[in-house]
């Protein structure tokens, strides 16, 4: 068994207080493990993004423990937050989210920059990380001189620059048309078999797919899952 | 049907004894519709009935191979050039479960809902594992120097695998809103209340309906 990268126990969130109040999450446990890309899926209102939100330490639980790379997010300071945020956990939004007056190289250099890297060595690991997904030689290029799909994949990069290993991704080929959000998925799913683990929310069924397991929402509690066993017998192409 | 027209199309390449045949249909729909012996022997006895083929006599080993008469290749065009019918297509279990399910008492509609997503998403999970392995395999033919002709003929296999595996996954999806959109209409009802509209509307509860339409 591979190593637990992120785990939700019994996670609750409510939000407001009295008559107010709503329950976006209840009770949901889970676990990524390394090399490992679980999908959440739900209809809107589900509590998929509270999850994500939560699961990346933006968001704290009512009750229960959100724990990465062993750590209970609860029982750090603001300071060790931030720090755990910035050095394990990455997110992949929507609308890819680059800084616009950044190069690709820049932008992903800047969560290590922020770390404190020399910006010479954030450089060099920057560049690795966009070879790693495909663009290279996009580096020196800005994020309005690339496409959507390029944009995603620097985005990527960036979520897991350095030592990070947990990416969030919130609905990342949202964006994108069918075969750039296909593109998208395989290097998220790549870099998943590579010994990221991965969480995906989405509400598309063919992108859930590249998943190893599908979690589904319903009103903030966890209804299914389809578990982790690949069937075997579909495994075996014909040569 | 496709078996038939599919022996004949693969014919329209070249003379083939019925092993081969199995084993190049087979080929090129990445074995999911598997064929025996047996099957694409009994097509082509009635295909040569027919006059859409011919044997050509056998060869060393006792096999005789077979080719497309004029008609059969006038068959083969107009098969290309001719939409699939769709009336013919079988009828769905899933829709005929779902249809009963809501109009027989004491059966849980969401369960069976969600039952058939996790399932749906189970299978499509798989072929997206299949369609990723049949990408990177594509990839390694095109990135090949060299021998042009194999590297084309193995590349244009694998692409026809992945068509057909595109196909199932799109399948999957359509299933997967379909059911989506099953359990939303679901709530709504549900929220209308009960009585709404238990049974379909040529049993009597149109006047229902009419309001309900009236009003949105």
């Amino acid at each position: 068994m591979s190593e637990t990268i992120l785990r939700l126990e019994d996670v609750t969130r409510i939000h407001g207080t009295d008559e107010a109040q709503v329950t976006a999450l209840a009770g949901v446990s889970l676990e990524v493990a390394a090399g490992e890309l679980v999908a959440v899926m739900g209809p809107s209102g589900s509590g998929k993004s509270t999850l994500l939100n939560l699961a990346g330490g933006l968001d704290a639980p009512t009750t229960g423990n959100v724990v990465i790379e062993g750590q209970v997010l609860g029982q750090l300071g603001k300071d060790g937050l931030a720090r755990l945020r910035r050095r394990r956990v990455g997110f992949v939004f929507q609308d890819f989210n680059l800084i616009p007056s950044l190069t690709a190289a820049e932008n992903v250099a800047l969560p290590l920059e922020l770390d404190g890297q020399r910006v010479g060595k954030a450089r060099r690991r920057a560049v690795d990380a966009l070879n790693v997904v495909g663009v290279g030689e996009l580096a020196d290029r800005y994020p309005d001189k690339m496409s959507g799909g390029q944009q995603q994949r620097v985005a990527i990069a960036r979520a897991l620059v350095g030592d990070r290993r947990l990416v969030l991704a919130d609905e990342p080929t949202g964006a994108l048309d069918s075969h750039t959000g296909e593109g998208v998925l395989r290097v998220l799913r790549e870099r998943c078999d590579a010994g990221a683990a991965g969480l995906l929310v989405t509400h598309e069924a063919r992108h859930a797919a590249w998943a190893d397991r599908v979690v589904f929402l319903r009103d903030g509690v966890v209804v299914d899952s389809t578990g982790g066993d690949v069937a075997e017998s579909l495994l075996e192409p014909t040569a | 049907m496709s078996v038939r027209q599919g022996l004949m199309a693969l014919l329209a390449t070249g003379p083939m004894y019925g092993a081969q045949l199995r084993a190049e249909f087979e080929a090129r729909t990445g074995g999911t519709w598997p064929l025996n012996v047996g099957q694409v022997y009994t097509t082509l006895g009635r295909l040569e009935r027919d006059g859409f083929v011919e044997g050509i006599g056998a060869d060393d080993e006792g096999r005789i191979s077979y080719r497309l008469t004029d008609t059969g290749r006038r068959e083969v065009t107009a098969w290309w050039t001719s939409p699939v019918d769709r009336e013919t297509t079988p009828r769905d279990e899933l829709v005929i479960k779902l249809a009963l399910a809501v109009t027989v008492d004491g059966v849980d509609v969401p369960t069976v809902v969600q039952t058939q997503r996790t399932a749906t998403m189970r299978h499509l999970r798989d072929l997206t594992r299949l369609k990723q392995q049949a990408m990177a395999a594509s990839d390694t033919h095109a990135g090949q120097a060299g021998d042009d002709v194999k590297r084309d003929d193995q590349g244009r296999i694998d692409l026809a695998w992945l068509l057909v595996l595109e196909n199932l996954i799109f399948a999957g999806e359509a299933e997967v809103r379909w059911l989506d959109h099953v359990e939303s209409t679901l709530v709504r009802e549900a929220v209308r209340g009960p009585g709404a509209r238990r049974t379909p509307p040529a049993y009597g509860h149109d006047t229902d309906r009419t309001t309900e339409g009236a009003r949105s």
